[in-house]
C-alpha cells in the first residue's frame, strides 16, 4: 500500500482556552484495521468528529483519498466514503430498519438497487429478519448493529466504529468483532475506538493511544502493550479501578 | 432637548430591564438550569400579578401580598413539576415537542381561566406612591417603574447566593450539569428539580407585582412576555442567574430607544430581533459557555 | 426494553420504492382526491345555505394550515409556533395584490406560496445553528415581527385593519362564498397531495432521519441544512397559501385575527390530535377540531373555546403522543398480539 487513505495531519482542536486535541499526525492505510484507545477525556472523541467533520480543527488538516477535508460537511465526507457509527447509538427512529439503511444510500447516485443492498448488509450483521421492524424497538445489541450496518450501505472506504461495543456481553462483543473482521476482510478500512482492551488488541494491526490530546504511542498492539508509557497512564489507571 | 429625551430613555429602559430580569428570573431557572422549556412561566406571572391585585383590593401592599404569596406559589410550582414528570419520565425522555405542547396547554388553561374569572377587564393596584417621580437632575424616575425595578436586583442576588452557598442550591447547579453524579451522590435529583421549580415558580409572584406596579395586566398579557423572557435568558447564556440582569436591561434599553426615537408601535419587536440575532450569531449568550 | 422486542409485531413489510403497490396507492390518492373536489364542485349546485360553505371554507382551511404545519413539525421534527406568521403573511399578501393590482384569488394564490416560501427559507437560514427550543422561539419572533411590520404600515392598513371588495366570482361557481370554497378545497387538496408525495418520497425519509437524530442524518450523507431549509420553505409556502384568499373570502383582514393565537394555537393541535406520522393525521385532526369549534362558536363562548382546546392538548401530550392515529395503531397492534 503507497498513500494513505486517510491523513491527519498536524491537526489541534481547542475550545476557548482548552486544548482538547493535538497536534496529532497519524495515516491510515486503505484496508488497515486501526485501533484507538486512551482514557476518558483523551480526545479520541474529538479526534473522530474531526475525522468525521462534525468538528472542524482549529490548526491542521485532514486528507481523504488524496483531498484535503478539513472543513468539508460531513455529509460530502459520507458520501466520499468516510462512514462512521455512534458510541450511542443513534438509529433513525419512526421508520423501519430496512428504510434505515436507505437514506445514506437516498443521497448517493450509483446505487442500482438499493433495496437489494440493505438487505444484502442487513443479512450480513444478521439483522435481515428485522428488516420490517420499527428501527425504536430494537435490542441494544441490535441497535449496535444497526448503526454497524447503516454506515456501511453506502459501500464505505473507510469506517469508524467508535465504542461499537460498550456495554455488550462477551459473546454478542465476539459477534460484532466478527462482523468487523469481514467487513475489513471485503476491504473497509476500519478505525476501533475501544475501551474494551482484549477486543481491540485482537482486532487492530496497529493501535494508536492518545493522552489528554497527544499522541503517546503508534505501534503494533503488542509492542504499545507493552510500552511503558500507555502501562502507566492507561493500564495504570485502569487497574485502579 | 434631546439629551433630556434620551437620558429619560436609558433611565426607563434600565428600570424596564430589570423588571424583565424578574420576570426572566424563573426561566432562567427552570430553562437554564434544568432545560426544561416553561414557556408557560409568563402565564404564571400573570397569575401572579392577578393574585397580587387581588390582595391589594383588600388594602394590602402588592410588595406584601407577593411575600406571602411566596409559599403557596412555590407549593404550586411543586405540584406542576409533579405533574410535567409523571407526565415525561415515566416515558423515558420529555421531547421537546410534546414537552413545549405541554406548556403552551397549561398556559393557555390558565390563561382562560382567568379571563373567565375576572373578564377581560384590566387589573391594577392601587398605591401610594404610583404617580409620583424620583427627579435627579433631568432624569425622572417614576415610582411606578423604580420599585419593581429595584426587586430584580435584590431577587436575583437572593437566588444567586442561594445557588453558590447552599447545600441544596449547590444540589440545583448540580443536576443541571450531571443528573447521573447526583444521585450517585445519595441527592434525588428529582426532588432537587421539583425544589428548582418551585423556587421558579415563587420568582413568578414577585415578578407578577412588579408587573402590576408598572400598569394594568389582562390575562393575555403574558404572551407578549414569552418572547422577552426567552431573550433574556438566551441573551443572558443559559444557566447564567447573574446575566439576567444585564440581558434585561440590555433588551430594557433598546426598547426604550426605539419607543423613544422611532415610535412605540416598534418596540414589540426589539426583544425579538435581540433573540434571533443572538441565536444567529451567539448561541451561547453574553455570559454562557460555549455549548 | 429487551423482551418487548421478541413480541413486537412486524410492521407490514417494506416494500420497493417506485413498486406496482406505491403506484396503486398513488393511483388510488390520485382519483380520491380528484373524486373529493369533485363532491366539492357538486355541494356547491346543492346546498342553498351559505353558511354552510362559510363554515366549511374555515374547515377546509385548517386542514391546509395543519398539513403545512406538519410538514415541517411533523416530519422533520421542527417545532414552529409561528404558523400565523406564514399565515398573517400570506394573507397580506392577497390583500397587497387585491389592493394594487385588483389581482385575482387564483394568482394570490402562487405569489403567496412564493413570498412564503421565501420567508421560510429566512427562518431557515436564521435558524441555521439552532434546534429544538430556541427554533420553536425564534418562530414566536416571527409572529411579532411580521405582527409589528404590518401595524407600522400604512398602506396595509394598520391596526385598524383593511377592507377591500374583492373582484366578482366566476358565473360557473355559483356565488362568491361558493368559489372560495373550491378554491380553498383546492389549495388543501393540493397541501395534502404535496405532504403525501414527500412522505413517501426520499425527501420524507431524509426528513425523518433529521427529527430522530441530526448528527447521525448527516453523517450518514444526509444534506441536513439543505433539508431543514427545504421542510422550512415548502411548510412556509403552504401557510402563506393557505392565508392568500383571506381577503377574498371575509372582505376585510386586520392583524389581529391573521397573526392571532387562534391560528398558530389550532396549527399545531390539530396535527397533534391526529396524529403527526402521516397525511391524515392533520386532516383528522382538523376536520374534528374545526368542526368541534364551528359548533362551539355558535353554541359556547371562545374563551371556552380556547379553554376546550388547552385541555384537549395537555391531555393529547400525556395520553396519546401520537395523536388518534397511534391510538389507532396501538389498538391494532394490541388486538393482534
Amino acid at each position: 500500500m503507497s498513500d494513505p487513505i486517510l491523513h491527519v495531519a498536524g491537526v489541534e482542536k481547542t475550545f476557548g482556552t482548552l486544548r482538547a486535541l493535538g497536534p496529532v499526525t497519524v495515516s491510515l492505510k486503505a484496508g488497515e484495521r486501526l485501533g484507538v484507545i486512551g482514557p476518558n477525556g483523551s480526545g479520541k472523541t474529538t479526534l473522530i468528529n474531526c475525522l468525521s467533520g462534525t468538528l472542524i480543527p482549529s490548526a491542521g488538516d485532514v486528507w481523504f483519498m488524496g483531498q484535503k477535508v478539513t472543513k468539508l460537511a460531513p455529509h460530502r465526507r459520507a458520501r466520499m466514503g468516510l462512514a462512521r457509527s455512534f458510541q450511542i447509538p443513534k438509529p433513525f427512529t419512526g421508520m423501519t430498519v430496512l428504510e434505515n439503511l436507505l437514506v445514506p444510500m437516498d443521497h448517493l447516485h450509483d446505487v442500482p438497487d438499493p433495496h437489494g443492498r440493505a438487505m444484502e448488509v442487513l443479512a450480513s450483521v444478521g439483522l435481515a429478519s428485522r428488516a420490517a421492524y420499527e428501527a425504536g424497538g430494537l435490542t441494544q445489541l441490535e441497535l449496535r448493529k444497526l448503526e454497524l450496518a447503516r454506515a456501511l450501505a453506502g459501500r464505505p472506504k473507510v469506517l469508524i466504529a467508535d465504542e461499537a461495543m460498550a456495554g455488550l456481553s462477551e459473546r454478542e462483543i465476539d459477534d460484532v468483532l466478527e462482523i468487523l473482521e469481514r467487513l475489513n476482510e471485503s476491504g473497509v478500512a476500519v478505525i476501533m475506538i475501544e475501551h474494551i482492551m482484549h477486543a481491540v488488541m485482537r482486532f487492530s494491526h496497529r493501535i494508536i493511544c492518545l493522552e489528554t490530546g497527544k499522541l503517546i504511542a503508534d505501534g503494533t498492539p503488542d509492542a504499545v502493550a507493552n510500552d511503558p508509557i500507555v502501562q502507566k497512564v492507561y493500564f495504570g489507571e485502569q487497574t485502579r479501578h | 432637548m434631546f439629551a433630556d429625551q434620551f437620558i429619560n430613555a436609558i433611565g426607563t429602559g434600565v428600570m424596564l430591564g430589570s423588571i424583565y430580569a424578574a420576570l426572566a428570573l424563573g426561566l432562567a431557572v427552570t430553562f437554564g438550569l434544568l432545560h426544561i422549556p416553561n414557556i408557560a412561566h409568563p402565564a404564571f406571572v400573570i397569575a401572579g400579578a392577578y393574585v397580587v391585585a387581588m390582595g391589594n383590593s383588600y388594602g394590602l401592599d402588592p410588595l406584601l401580598v407577593a411575600l406571602l404569596a411566596l409559599a403557596p406559589f412555590y407549593v404550586a410550582g411543586l405540584g406542576f413539576y409533579e405533574f410535567y414528570a409523571r407526565v415525561f419520565e415515566r416515558r423515558g425522555s420529555a421531547d421537546t415537542m410534546n414537552a413545549l405542547t405541554l406548556f403552551f396547554g397549561v398556559s393557555l388553561v390558565l390563561e382562560t381561566l382567568l379571563l373567565m374569572r375576572f373578564g377581560t377587564n384590566q387589573q391594577s393596584v392601587s398605591v401610594g406612591y404610583v404617580g409620583q417621580s424620583l427627579t435627579i437632575g433631568l432624569l425622572s424616575l417614576p415610582y411606578r417603574l423604580l420599585v419593581p425595578a429595584l426587586l430584580a436586583p435584590v431577587m436575583v442576588a437572593a437566588l444567586w447566593l442561594y445557588l453558590r452557598h447552599t447545600h441544596t442550591g449547590i444540589a440545583v447547579r448540580a443536576v443541571a450539569h450531571d443528573e447521573r453524579a447526583l444521585s450517585v451522590s445519595g441527592i434525588d435529583p428529582r426532588w432537587i428539580k421539583r425544589h428548582a421549580f418551585g423556587i421558579a415558580a415563587a420568582t413568578a409572584v414577585v415578578a407578577g407585582a412588579a408587573l402590576i406596579i408598572i400598569g394594568p395586566v389582562d390575562p393575555f398579557g403574558g404572551r407578549l412576555q414569552i418572547g422577552r423572557a426567552f431573550a433574556v435568558v438566551v441573551l443572558a447564556g443559559m444557566g447564567s442567574i447573574p446575566g439576567t440582569i444585564a440581558a434585561g436591561i440590555l433588551i430594557g434599553v433598546s426598547e426604550a430607544l426605539v419607543s423613544a426615537f422611532a415610535s412605540p408601535s416598534w418596540a414589540p419587536a426589539v426583544a425579538f430581533s435581540i433573540l434571533l440575532a443572538t441565536l444567529a450569531l451567539r448561541p451561547q449568550g453574553l455570559f454562557g459557555a460555549r455549548r | 426494553m429487551t423482551s418487548k422486542t421478541s413480541t413486537l409485531p412486524a410492521v407490514r413489510p417494506a416494500r420497493p420504492a417506485g413498486s406496482r403497490l406505491t403506484n396503486v396507492r398513488s393511483l388510488a390518492f390520485i382519483l380520491g382526491a380528484l373524486a373529493i373536489f369533485a363532491v366539492g364542485v357538486f355541494l356547491t349546485r346543492a346546498v342553498e345555505n351559505p353558511f354552510f360553505f362559510f363554515a366549511s371554507y374555515i374547515i377546509i382551511q385548517y386542514v391546509a394550515l395543519a398539513t403545512g404545519w406538519n410538514v415541517l413539525g411533523g416530519y422533520a421534527g421542527y417545532i414552529n409556533f409561528g404558523a400565523a406568521a406564514f399565515y398573517g403573511v400570506g394573507a397580506y399578501t392577497g390583500a397587497l395584490l387585491l389592493k394594487a393590482f385588483d389581482a385575482p384569488v387564483l394568482l394570490c394564490l402562487p405569489v403567496a406560496a412564493a413570498v412564503g416560501g421565501v420567508l421560510g427559507l429566512l427562518m431557515g437560514y436564521m435558524t441555521l445553528r439552532v434546534q429544538g427550543v430556541y427554533f420553536a422561539i425564534a418562530t414566536i419572533a416571527l409572529v411579532v415581527m411580521a405582527h409589528t411590520l404590518v401595524l407600522n404600515t400604512d398602506y396595509l392598513g394598520g391596526a385598524s385593519g383593511l377592507a377591500l371588495m374583492p373582484p366578482e366570482a366566476p358565473a360557473w361557481a355559483g356565488g362568491q362564498v361558493q368559489f372560495l370554497f373550491l378554491v380553498m378545497l383546492g389549495t388543501a387538496i393540493f397541501a395534502v397531495a404535496v405532504a403525501r408525495w414527500i412522505e413517501v418520497s426520499w425527501v420524507g425519509r431524509g426528513f425523518r432521519a433529521l427529527r430522530a437524530s441530526e448528527e447521525a442524518a448527516e453523517c450518514a450523507g444526509v444534506p441536513t441544512f439543505r433539508l431543514k431549509l427545504a421542510a422550512c420553505a415548502i411548510s412556509g409556502a403552504i401557510l402563506s397559501m393557505t392565508g392568500a384568499p383571506l381577503v377574498f373570502y371575509a372582505s376585510f383582514i386586520e392583524p389581529e385575527t391573521v397573526f392571532g393565537l387562534a391560528l398558530a394555537l389550532n396549527a399545531i393541535a390539530m396535527p397533534l390530535i391526529g396524529g403527526k406520522k402521516s397525511w391524515p393525521g392533520p386532516v383528522i385532526g382538523a376536520i374534528l377540531l374545526g368542526t368541534v369549534q364551528q359548533g362551539a362558536t355558535i353554541t359556547i363562548s371562545s374563551e371556552l373555546n380556547i379553554l376546550l382546546v388547552g385541555v384537549v392538548l395537555i391531555a393529547v401530550v400525556a395520553v396519546a403522543p401520537d395523536g388518534i392515529l397511534g391510538l389507532l395503531d396501538r389498538f391494532k397492534k394490541g388486538n393482534r398480539a
